[in-house]
């Protein structure tokens, strides 16, 4: 377990124990209610953190190029 | 009658791409069900979005935005938790899957925990588990065909046509034939959640802020959650029980036995959340259907989308939306059949005949597909639930296999078979208790603070299960080793 694999906790927090801050229809933000804004920007922020972990895990570094798929065959 | 029209052409063209996908395959039990483990990141990537984009998202949670508001932002967080979760959970599951050849769910506890008997206890649960989802596919469909057809198709009728749509469609293509008509499906209801979550809004209210300003002056407390029941503790627990459940369905594990390499998860990862927003249009809709539809309550407030798309687009549009929402029914309708059914043959049947062949296993499986389709048609028909609460208790159900899952990925043994198995016969035992009687966390134990009485019920199965997994577990443990020391499996 690298320690980048802890930015994995994060949306867990904002989600399940953020909610109960922000369950409320004011501000309004890009036309929606507070509580709404909030999932969606942690959407957008789960697929963030997932990029970062993905560049930053050794597990993805192989001798391949990230854009090469390895070709395995198995029928 | 151009609506029903429309809607048949797309069922036309799912059944030629099912048919033209199957050419030129030979058709053993993997093939049909695995796919032959050959697809890469875009084609996991449908297929798993091909899962979760099901009529549920499409008509229940539209139809949660119009009947309960907040609660139903619910339904945008799970999965993109669970994509978190996948992240580390999926790589090892398929490692394990291609090293044993495995095709199916119970396969991966079978060969885990080198029991047969407990393989078959967790197709049984994973397939008691999938009836509900069916059941909701196929409602979904009658809703959609019977809407769409202003009525002149009575949802009864519409229920039985679209049930014999979906069992034509798995028996002649298989999982081939899903990943192509994923792909029509997922095109098609991208383009028409993103028409009507951004037309009708402005249409109606001038845009999404004025809209949401109007629906909370005339309904106050509907756009947060509630101080009790549905309240942020609700909210929480189900967000987490439905991530941690998301995985464990038979189809969708096995979905996940068809990618290329262990990359493929991790990649997806990063770009599934994102496409969860499309959830937010459908909500849009929802939300709009509340003062331009006003007076749909109970189970009827999954009409919502159909209602407002009947009563402001011509005939032709409600055909192309009724057509992306059959899609949205066939294929995960044909997963889930496809999996309940070879869970059946291959987990249970084998256990009863272990000499069967292959060949055996597989012609059982696609005999198999009907008999589900008829026993779900059967719930279909007689109940009167929801979209969302179908779902909910399929999830409540379904999650019950994450322990003893997550206990087999350690290295060292920690769970016995017995202790998975008494964990998941309590953990099941205690959602149909709950779901049965109705009962909910506040009236078993009404001293406690409100916001463990809102707890989610499988939450509370899922201790129960732990707890049961936990103490078999070092009961059985001890007595395994001091008979014989050796056989533990490494």
């Amino acid at each position: 377990m690298k320690s980048v694999h802890l930015l994995g906790v994060a949306p867990f927090v904002g989600i399940l124990v953020g909610i109960f801050f922000a369950n409320r229809v004011t501000p309004y933000v890009l036309g929606m209610p507070f509580i709404l804004f909030w999932l969606v920007i942690w959407v957008v922020l789960i697929s963030v953190t997932m990029a970062v972990i993905y560049r930053l895990d050794p597990a993805n570094r192989s001798t391949l190029p990230e854009s090469a798929q390895p070709e395995e065959h198995t029928s | 009658m151009t609506a029903l029209a429309i809607i048949f052409v797309f069922l036309a063209a799912s059944m030629g791409l099912g048919l033209r996908a199957r050419r030129g395959k030979d058709m053993d039990l993997e093939q049909w069900s695995v796919g032959g483990r050959g697809f890469g990141t875009i084609f996991v990537f449908l297929l798993l979005a091909g899962e979760i984009y099901t009529t549920f998202t499409f008509l229940g949670a539209s139809g949660w935005a119009y009947g309960k508001g907040a609660p139903a932002f619910y339904i945008l967080c799970y999965a993109s938790l669970a994509y978190v979760i996948s992240y580390w959970l999926l790589p090892p599951i398929w490692r394990y899957a291609k090293e044993h050849r495995l095709v199916s769910q119970s396969d991966f506890f079978v060969s885990k925990f080198q029991s047969p008997l407990l393989g078959g206890l967790v197709a049984l649960v994973g397939v008691v588990a999938m009836v509900p989802y069916l059941v909701l596919q196929l409602k979904g469909l009658g809703i959609i065909v019977s809407v769409s057809s202003y009525g002149h198709v009575s949802p009864h009728w519409a229920i039985v046509i679209g049930t014999v749509a979906l069992t034509l469609y798995v028996t002649v293509s298989g999982i081939h034939g899903s990943a192509w008509t994923a792909l029509l499906k997922d095109i098609a209801i991208l383009a028409v959640v993103l028409i009507l979550g951004i037309y009708l809004p402005l249409h109606y209210f001038g845009g999404i802020g004025a809209m949401f300003h109007q629906v909370d002056a005339a309904q106050p407390h509907f756009l947060t959650l509630h101080s009790s029941g549905m309240s942020p503790a609700w909210f929480a627990s189900t967000v987490l029980l439905s991530a941690l459940g998301f995985y464990m369905w038979p189809h969708t594990f096995g979905a996940s036995y068809s990618a290329q390499n262990e990359r493929v998860f991790r990649r997806n990862a990063i770009f599934m959340p994102l496409y969860q927003l499309v959830l937010l249009f459908v909500f849009f809709v929802g939300f709009a259907a509340i003062l331009v539809v006003p007076g749909l309550t109970g189970s009827d407030t999954d009409l919502s989308l159909l209602r407002i798309t009947t009563a402001s687009f011509p005939p032709w549009f409600v055909g192309v939306v009724g057509g992306a929402g059959l899609l949205t029914a066939l294929v995960p309708g044909s997963l889930l059949l496809m999996s309940s059914a070879t869970c059946l043959a291959k987990n249970v049947y084998q256990l009863a005949r272990p000499a069967s062949s292959d060949a055996d296993t597989a012609r059982l499986a696609k005999r198999l597909v009907p008999v589900i389709a008829l026993i779900s048609l059967y719930f279909a028909l007689n109940g009167g639930s929801s979209l969302v609460s179908l779902l909910l208790m399929g999830y409540a159900l379904v999650t019950q296999l994450f322990p003893a899952l997550l206990a087999s990925l350690a290295p060292r043994q920690l769970v016995t078979k017995q202790g998975a198995a008494a964990g998941m016969i309590v953990g099941v035992a205690a959602v149909i208790v709950v779901t049965l009687t109705g009962t909910s966390v506040g009236s078993l134990l009404p001293g406690l603070p409100q916001a463990v009485k809102d707890l989610n019920v499988g939450v509370i199965a899922l201790i129960l299960n732990c707890a049961a997994m936990a103490a078999v577990s070092a009961a059985t443990r001890r007595t395994t080793t001091t008979l014989s020391p050796a056989s533990v499996s490494v």
